[in-house]
């Protein structure tokens, strides 16, 4: 709160003023949490009648910077200044937000599904005490009608698909004389019918003068309808580009960072192990709720990694191979035996460890000491009528903080008030002691700190050398990738698209392959 | 490149809303239900009357069962109603029988004293449920608890009214003598019915409770006052519940502590029976009415056919509510199912 | 950079913190009461000898913990479906009516003048089988359905009463036998009640159970995070099932002490509004109603000291029926005080205290 009103101060001084054309201009914005700076002194400026891509991996900052525009989080430093207010704007709350003319359409659609399309359209937004149906509806189906959007007014949300209950927030926006759209991955859950309605609609406001903040993780929709593109990367600003002077493959290559001098070279690491002859795990035509059926296997001391970009499917088929979602077919094999996989607990029972992506939600006991936190997997192992004791308990938890250096005060201290890498070894400490055969580490080291980060990618490579384990490496920073697996799989749209090994594991064949132009 | 949508009506004709459905189906098994009571007991059933019996005898029941649905509606719960129902019947028996004011004035005042406790209810539940956070189920239990506590505080004996104006306000009614008779309390009940149902579907606070139920999270996006919706809902709750208990006090006119006795359950049953959805965002009060006369007319199949013995009733009604529980959760499943497709089944589209 | 002993004092503690405190505060209430009216009898205990002959020890605490044995026992059970489940049972009541019909039911098919060990062990049996089926009912529409158990356990609490008065019908049969009053007041020759023992042996079994299974890691886990805990290869589902058949089991034979102790059967007052007290133990004892970590002892503790409040006001003459009301206010000082909002603004107070006084260490 105290820096807010220093940095104000401050930039009150330098006195920016909005350029013509210009609708909105974010200048400086930094913004941290607790362990992590989300954003660091970004600038973003969206003009009218333009459509501007705002690109970035996992964790680049692009919702933080959204959320930081949309009042949802308070900006720690940095000035925003929008068309038609004098001097800085203050946003402090979603309503501030949409006062100032920002709307903003997520991905999950922030409509009452309960409601009727009209309702959605017009409620929270008059002080009238009345709510007169006929004359809404009547204006809702003006709009609807002027925009295209195949809805009727009188129509329940729930019963319209996605896409329209979609177009139907951003006719919301577009009634509320927004100057500012964002569209946060409005595409992710539409069919191409679908993108291509919206995509009609959002070239429909550009020409009524609408800035458009794009958001999404499909390259392809990015350069048939933007104009503009920022990338933002590990919450820092990359650049401001025009869309024809940046084309696909050097878009993935400023995403992803080619040149990561901060972290120690491949040597300092270790040397990548050339996987054994023994296939530890195969699956063919395996599918989950969440994936499309797909094959892989992974030979004994292998060092594999899934690329792609968010959205890929990446995560979701790993989650397949430890049945963290629903299995829905495929045939499986683990050291040469048929298995079923249709719950975590069989791919343990099968020698299958797996750290999730989100480590808060899906990883760590919050409220459980460290010890608990680390010693969960192999006690589940045991069985719940064979708890170890206390002394062994406490034995295994003390060898691995010391092992993996965890930063604790005491292994009675609950995990999550551990920092992000801590807890992140905590996890990693958890599988380890499990001793796994196969163990798939989705993001690692995402959201921690740069010595952590390096730690993990060592001890992958020291465990597939001395312990022959199989090990799956995701991570949306290729040059860890690059350093530690001996095959990528490359993954786009939810389906497999190459395969990398030996001399094609660089950053060019990489993103050439991410953005569709190695096939 | 825009695609072109086909023309559009205003009003086409629409598949009906899971709220209609809900009632209709309500509407059907209470028909189903009073045709049943005429086969199994004949006589009494067949005559209007009844109906109106069914009203007069569960006015009060009506009532609450408008403020669960309220409540219910923007996702919470309020188990206090039936203790509220009970402090202020014995409040108000108390006050016409000890303050010594005597006609209407004394009757005004006794109204007034339902309305403050109510409010006082309501205030108190409503700021810890909203401004506070805590759940809803606490709160009203132990609202439920301090009601019932004050009430054996204020007497644990029978306190009969015999205050003049009140028992001659108690005996006006609308009737056509030998066709039909209803209650003035009855005829308040149907004036509060119609009264909420304006309230949720012609009011802003009525449809942002609509809203907070539907998506919470939503309807913060869509500029709603999410807490002081959730607040007032619970105000009206707990006001409903004080003039049902005032309803209550004027066709029983005898204050009593086992007044309104597990009739949270029942106005609970009523609604969920009447279509509205325990995850709140879907629900009607004339479903609710319609649920209230279904578990009334239980109540008179079970006296009339001769068991006497109360129980029966309480465990038809549980047995009921359990079957709409799980139906809901069912239908609640298939629709989520419906409407979010799992993401691989949308994509082979796209090939 | 390991401080194993003190660490875990500490944490220990601060989560019998409010129970520890509102001990504190009735039992310091009560000594300045009794100074300023000039009779320490609260605190008094001394033997007499009962009906039977037998010399019992007799005092307000003794029958403070005496009184609180069915609910302490209820107790450990709610605290086991809340940390599962993060919700409450409020049909426990209306269960443990049912549990004490079909109890008695068994001893009146022995015939109700030849009680034995064999038809007590039998009724219990018989009781505890029939209460889980019930409990199970909770638990699946709770686990299986994933309904709020508050509204699941609802069906049970209208009617729950019902059906134990379909088992054993209107009759409120009157058990006077030797062997009732050994449970439910004093076995001859010891002069401790004996539903203070079944406390004591049900928090030992319940202690046993966690040293030889993994009960309270898998309960923590679950009501934590439950998604991670699938993760991890265990089963939402079957603990929070278990959680209720074990609250079963605590239900069957807190129902089992109370006919004892009362020597009949009532299917309309048996364990009434027990749920509240059992919720209100839980809270009291420091354990979350969100589920999570938890701690029988202190429910245990919560449950002495709603006796012990009961008692005061009791003492201070407040009418039996009135005392709900009182209670209700404590409940809700005590989830005010737990509130989020609440929790926000006094850890900011903290922080701006302990700041505060860093700046002026630091100044000096």
């Amino acid at each position: 709160m105290e820096n807010r009103v220093v940095s104000a101060k401050e930039l009150k001084a330098a006195k920016a003023k909005l350029q013509q054309g210009v609708v909105l201009s974010m200048r400086g914005i930094s913004k941290s949490f607790p362990g992590t700076k989300a954003l660091n002194d970004v600038d973003f400026t969206l003009r009218k009648g333009e459509i501007h891509a705002l690109m970035g991996e996992n964790g680049a900052g692009k919702s933080t910077l959204i959320k930081v525009l949309t009042g949802v989080y308070p900006k720690d430093e940095g000035q925003i200044f929008v068309d038609g207010v004098e001097g800085e704007a203050h946003i402090h709350s979603p309503q501030d937000a949409q006062n100032l003319g920002i709307s903003t359409v997520y991905q999950e659609i922030n409509l009452c599904p309960n409601l009727t399309v009209a309702e959605n359209m017009f409620i929270g937004r008059t002080k009238n005490i009345r709510v007169h149906w006929r004359e809404n509806e009547k204006k809702a189906t003006e709009i609807l009608n002027s925009l295209g959007i195949p809805a009727q007014a009188n129509q329940e949300l729930s019963r319209c698909s996605l896409a329209v209950q979609q177009m139907v927030a951003i006719a919301r926006a577009v009634d509320m004389q927004c100057k500012v759209l964002i569209l946060d991955e409005p595409t992710s859950s539409l069919d191409e019918k679908e993108v291509q309605m919206l995509f009609g609609l959002m070239r429909d406001l550009k020409n009524r003068g609408v800035g458009i903040i794009f958001v999404t993780h499909f390259l392809e929709q990015v350069y048939e309808v933007s104009d503009r593109i920022t990338v933002l990367r590990n919450g820092e600003l990359v650049g401001e580009f025009p869309i024809s002077d940046l084309p696909q493959v050097e878009l993935v290559a400023r995403m992803m960072g080619k040149d990561l001098n901060d972290l120690a070279d491949l040597e300092e690491i270790g040397q990548k192990k050339t996987a054994g002859e023994k296939v530890i795990y195969n699956a063919e035509k395996l599918s989950s709720a969440e994936s499309k059926p797909f094959d892989f296997q992974i030979h004994e001391g292998e060092v594999n990694g899934f690329t792609g970009l968010l959205g890929s499917g990446r995560s979701e088929s790993v989650r397949a191979i430890f049945g963290a979602d629903r299995v829905t077919g495929g045939k499986v094999e683990v050291n040469g035996k048929k298995v079923n996989i249709a719950k975590p607990h069989d791919a343990m029972k099968a020698g299958i460890g797996y750290l999730p992506e989100d480590r808060k939600r899906d990883g760590i006991i919050a409220d459980l000491s460290v010890r608990e936190n680390i010693i969960l997997a192999l006690q589940v192992m045991k069985g719940f009528f064979h708890p170890m004791s206390r002394k062994e308990a406490e034995s295994f938890a003390d060898e691995y903080i010391k092992a993996l250096k965890i930063k604790t005060a005491s292994q009675d201290t609950p995990v999550g008030s551990l920092s992000g890498g801590n807890q992140q070894k905590v996890i990693l400490a958890r599988w380890l002691l499990n001793h796994p055969n196969y163990l798939i580490l989705d993001e690692p080291t995402r959201g921690i700190d740069v010595g952590t980060k390096l730690e993990i990618q060592k001890l992958v490579l020291k465990l597939a050398a001395e312990e022959n384990m199989s090990i799956t490496f995701i991570s949306s920073e290729i040059e860890e990738m690059l350093r530690t697996c001996s095959r990528l799989i490359v993954m786009r749209d939810r389906n497999i698209v190459g395969e990398l090994t030996g001399d094609d594991l660089n950053q060019s064949s990489v993103m050439k392959t991410i953005a569709g132009g190695g096939q | 490149m825009t695609v072109k949508a086909p023309e559009i009506n205003a009003r086409r004709h629409q598949p009906m809303s899971n709220t209609k459905l809900l009632m209709l189906i309500a509407i059907g098994i209470f028909v189903v239900m009073y045709a049943a009571a005429m086969l199994l007991i004949g006589k009494r059933f067949l005559n209007l009357q009844e109906i109106f019996n069914l009203l007069n005898n569960n006015a009060y029941l009506i009532i609450l069962g408008c403020a669960l649905t309220i409540v219910m509606i923007g996702g919470g719960i309020d188990i206090s109603v039936g203790g509220v129902v009970c402090l202020t019947a014995m409040s108000v028996a108390k006050f016409l029988q000890t303050s010594g004011i005597e006609g209407v004035p004394g009757v005004l005042l006794s109204m007034l004293l339902a309305l403050g406790i109510g409010l006082l209810f309501g205030l108190e539940q409503g700021f810890l449920v909203s401004y506070l956070g805590i759940q809803p189920f606490i709160v009203t239990l132990a609202g439920m608890f301090l009601s019932r506590g004050i009430t054996t505080m204020i007497s644990s004996e029978n306190v009969p009214i015999k205050h003049e104006a009140f028992l001659e306000m108690k005996k006006v009614a609308i009737q056509i003598p030998g066709v039909f008779k209803l209650e003035i309390g009855a005829a308040f009940a149907l004036i509060i019915l119609l009264l909420m149902y304006l309230l949720l579907r012609h009011h802003k606070l009525g449809r942002s409770i609509y809203a907070l139920g539907g998506n919470q999270q939503s309807a913060l996006m869509l500029g709603i006052n999410v807490k002081r919706s959730r607040f007032l809902s619970y105000v009206i709750s707990s006001v409903l519940a004080a003039l049902a208990g005032y309803v209550f006090i004027m066709h029983a006119s005898s204050g009593k502590t086992s007044i309104g006795l597990r009739s949270e359950m029942d106005a609970i049953a009523s609604a969920i029976i009447g279509g509205t959805l325990l995850t709140g965002g879907v629900g009607n009060v004339f479903g609710t009415f319609f649920g209230v006369m279904i578990l009334s007319t239980i109540q008179e199949i079970m006296a009339a056919s001769k068991v006497q013995e109360s129980y029966w009733q309480e465990i038809a009604s549980g047995a009921m509510l359990a079957l709409f529980i799980l139906m809901q959760s069912v239908v609640l499943s298939r629709r989520g199912k419906k409407f979010v497709l799992p993401s691989w089944m949308k994509m082979s589209k796209r090939q | 950079m390991i401080q194993k002993t003190n660490s875990r004092k500490k944490h220990d503690l601060s989560q019998l913190i409010i129970p520890l405190a509102a001990l504190g505060i009735l039992i310091v209430f009560n000594l300045i009461r009794g100074i300023a009216i000039g009779d320490l009898g609260f605190f008094s205990i001394t033997t007499r000898i009962n009906n039977d002959g037998n010399m019992v020890l007799s005092g307000n605490l003794i029958s403070i913990i005496d009184d609180a044995s069915a609910l302490a026992i209820i107790a450990m059970g709610m605290t086991l479906v809340t940390a599962a489940c993060g919700g409450q049972d409020i049909s426990v009541g209306a269960v443990g009516a049912i549990s004490g019909a079909v109890f008695v039911k068994v001893l009146d098919a022995f015939g109700l003048d030849n009680i034995s060990v064999l038809s007590i062990v039998v009724g219990l049996l018989a009781a505890i089988g029939v209460t889980i089926i019930f409990t199970l009912f909770n638990g699946t529409l709770v686990a299986v359905f994933k309904i709020q158990p508050m509204i699941a356990t609802l069906i049970l609490f209208s009617c729950g009463r019902s059906i134990a008065y379909m088992i054993t019908g209107s009759a409120t049969p009157q058990l006077n036998d030797k062997l009732i009053n050994a449970i439910g007041k004093t076995i001859p020759g010891i002069p401790i009640p004996t539903p203070i023992f079944l406390v004591v042996i049900m928090a030992l079994i319940l202690g046993l159970v966690f040293k030889l299974t993994n009960l309270r890691l898998y309960t923590q886990t679950v009501g934590i995070n439950q998604g991670a805990a699938r993760l991890n290869g265990i089963n939402p589902t079957a603990i929070k099932l278990l959680s209720f058949v074990l609250l079963g089991v605590c239900v069957s034979l807190a129902s089992m002490i109370q006919v004892c102790r009362l020597n009949q059967l009532s299917h309309k007052t048996l364990l009434d509004a027990i749920e509240m007290d059992a919720i209100l133990a839980v809270a009291i004892g420091g354990n979350s109603l969100g589920g999570g970590k938890f701690r029988l002892a202190g429910s245990i503790l919560g449950s002495y000291i709603i006796l012990m409040l009961t008692n005061t006001l009791n003492d201070m003459s407040v009418k039996p029926e009135s005392i709900k009301a009182y209670k209700a206010i404590v409940i809700i000082i005590i989830v005010i005080a737990g509130s989020p909002a609440v929790k926000e603004k006094i850890s900011a107070f903290w922080k701006k205290v302990h700041n505060s006084s860093r700046r002026a260490v630091a100044g000096r």
